[in-house]
């Protein structure tokens, strides 16, 4: 099979258009959030939004409304509640969020198992993408356009909240707004994401993608690009890889996601283990040994 | 060069400040007034209550009682007036993350600027100067945490002066600092103290403070003493504020003694 072939024949089927469009849409926008949420230390925020939006999804099937809604106000309503316990007792906020997630999955899990023909468990948890509806084609296009734009508008904003939230607070910036911001941005790309991997492996996706580009370089507008541009061709090539391996497509973005990750943990100009190894070897080949090295 | 904003208010004005975290009281009753042009030592030792100083300041605590005007303004209208900058203490940095000392510098113009935070010529031209001033205009592309310990301090004070700030509040600027950076640190915050602007430097290096501050507060919950440093840091006082065994050490200065 030529390459020109390989490329375009999964083109043919609308489906799988549908599903590359939503899952680039997704990753890319959910890439470009990881870059902060690593930097924050809030990748278990997105780990807990991303399982509190069960009973919203379920509902929202139940209910007939579109999903995003039903997602979009749990999320929400979870970020809400984490910060709502953790201002009022001594908990560390781990803690408060390991509490408030599972309990929300719970629900979730709870409500599918009352309405079983209604909802299927399996796509919400594990994604669906070959399944998408035009409806949900748009949801996701539209939220995740919305994302990107006011992502990309208050960057400066978020950057300086996300490296000192002091000096942001001291010069008169409204911290509380920003922190709000992001969390409501962290939730709508969970929303986002969903039909993409699913509510398990969506964190993925939030965490991935930053901590990648973060091992590539020094400066944090070159951050988001390279997150941005790895995780757009780690899907495309995580779409063609489960067509012609034919295994789930959730699963295979994100572990396209992941390899390169491996591949930059150990290969990276500076930051990679064996560059690491090679400097510390001919560190040790210049010093004299003294006995006491290594 | 610059004159201070409100000449005829005081840098900070304390009174009656009273903080306390549940059953535990970080400042008991604390008053201080600093005038303008000056720049302040305050210290104590963990615990003494000078984070909670500042904190109150900087408007992230709320005391339970007492005033406190900064330039005659309230914490909120002189924050949105941009005349407070604050350099952190080393550890409250994240030197792993991804942004050059320029870019921390530039941070110091946001306020200045609209929404989007997109930077003039004019925001570009007072990092620019202010690197220059700090001396590290050079180094303006490495990452932050590949400066050394006196350069890192030095980056954070050239924030303050990209802002204009009227005050400045340093976080132990001195802690992993060595003594030749130190010397340069003190050089700086002098120069800037001559132009009209003011400093409260929290701190426990005792050596520093006669060659840095006009004068000094020794803290411990409350005031022990405020006044000119040979006046304040006097064995007797020091005792008080951190207990006998160091105020016999070698980190007080000899010509200081009661």
């Amino acid at each position: 099979m030529d390459l020109i072939t390989f490329l375009t024949e999964p083109l043919q089927y609308g489906f799988l258009t549908r599903a590359l469009i939503v899952t680039l849409a997704a990753a890319v926008v959910a890439s470009v959030l990881s870059c902060w949420l690593i930097l924050m230390g809030w990748s278990l925020m997105g780990d807990a939004v991303s399982h509190a939006v069960l009973p919203g999804v379920a509902l929202a099937y139940i209910v007939g409304v579109p999903f995003s809604i039903g997602a979009f106000i749990f999320g929400a309503g979870a970020v809400a509640l984490i910060g709502g316990v953790k201002a009022t007792t001594k908990l560390k906020s781990d803690t408060v969020i390991g509490v408030v997630f599972t309990a929300l999955f719970a629900v979730g899990l709870a409500i599918v198992s009352r309405t079983p023909s209604q909802v299927d468990l399996m796509h919400i948890l594990f994604g669906n993408v070959l399944g998408v509806t035009d409806g949900e084609l748009w949801q996701v296009v539209i939220l995740g356009a919305i994302t990107l734009a006011v992502v990309l508008f208050k960057r400066r904003d978020l950057t300086l909240f996300a490296f000192d939230r002091t000096h942001a607070h001291v010069i008169g910036l409204n911290t509380k707004l920003l922190s709000t911001l992001l969390l409501g941005l962290l939730a709508l790309s969970v929303v986002v994401g969903l039909q993409a991997v699913g509510i398990i492996l969506v964190v993925a996706m939030l965490i991935t993608p930053g901590a990648t580009a973060f091992l590539l370089t020094k400066s944090f507008d070159r951050m988001l690009i390279l997150a941005a541009s790895i995780t757009a061709v780690a899907s495309v090539a995580g779409i063609y890889a489960s067509y012609y391996l034919d295994i789930s497509t959730g699963a295979s973005v994100v572990l396209a996601q992941a390899l390169v990750f491996v591949l930059v943990y150990l290969f990276a100009p500076r930051t990679g283990l064996l560059s690491q190894g090679r400097r510390r070897r001919s560190q040790r080949a210049a010093l004299p040994a003294t006995g006491m090295v290594g | 060069m610059t004159t201070p904003a409100y000449p005829r208010h005081p840098a900070i004005a304390v009174e009656h400040l009273t903080v306390s975290y549940g059953d535990v009281t970080a400042l008991s009753d604390v008053s201080i007034e600093l005038q303008p042009g000056q720049v302040c030592g305050l210290i104590g030792v963990n615990g003494s209550g000078k984070s909670t100083l500042f904190k109150c300041i900087m408007g992230l605590v709320q005391p339970q009682r007492g005033t406190l005007a900064i330039f005659g303004l309230d914490h909120q209208s002189a924050r949105k007036k941009r005349m407070v900058a604050y350099v952190p203490q080393s550890e409250d940095v994240d030197w792993t993350f991804p942004i050059s000392v320029g870019d921390v510098v530039l941070m110091g113009r946001y306020a200045h600027m609209g929404p989007s935070r997109r930077a003039s010529r004019g925001d570009r031209a007072a990092v620019e100067a202010a690197l220059e001033r700090v001396g590290l205009a050079e180094l303006r592309n490495r990452q932050i945490g590949e400066l050394s310990g006196g350069q890192k301090k030095r980056a954070f004070v050239a924030r303050s002066i990209a802002q204009d700030a009227q005050l400045l509040l340093l976080d132990e600027p001195f802690a992993g600092v060595d003594k030749a950076s130190e010397a340069t640190l003190v050089d700086l915050l002098r120069e800037l103290r001559n132009e009209g602007r003011s400093a409260l430097v929290s701190t426990h290096d005792l050596a520093g403070i006669p060659q840095l501050c006009d004068e000094a507060v020794l803290l411990h919950n409350r005031v022990l003493a405020h006044g000119l440093p040979a006046d304040v840091l006097t064995h007797h006082n020091l005792a008080r504020a951190f207990g006998p065994v160091t105020a016999g050490s070698s980190s007080v200065p000899a010509q200081n003694g009661a």
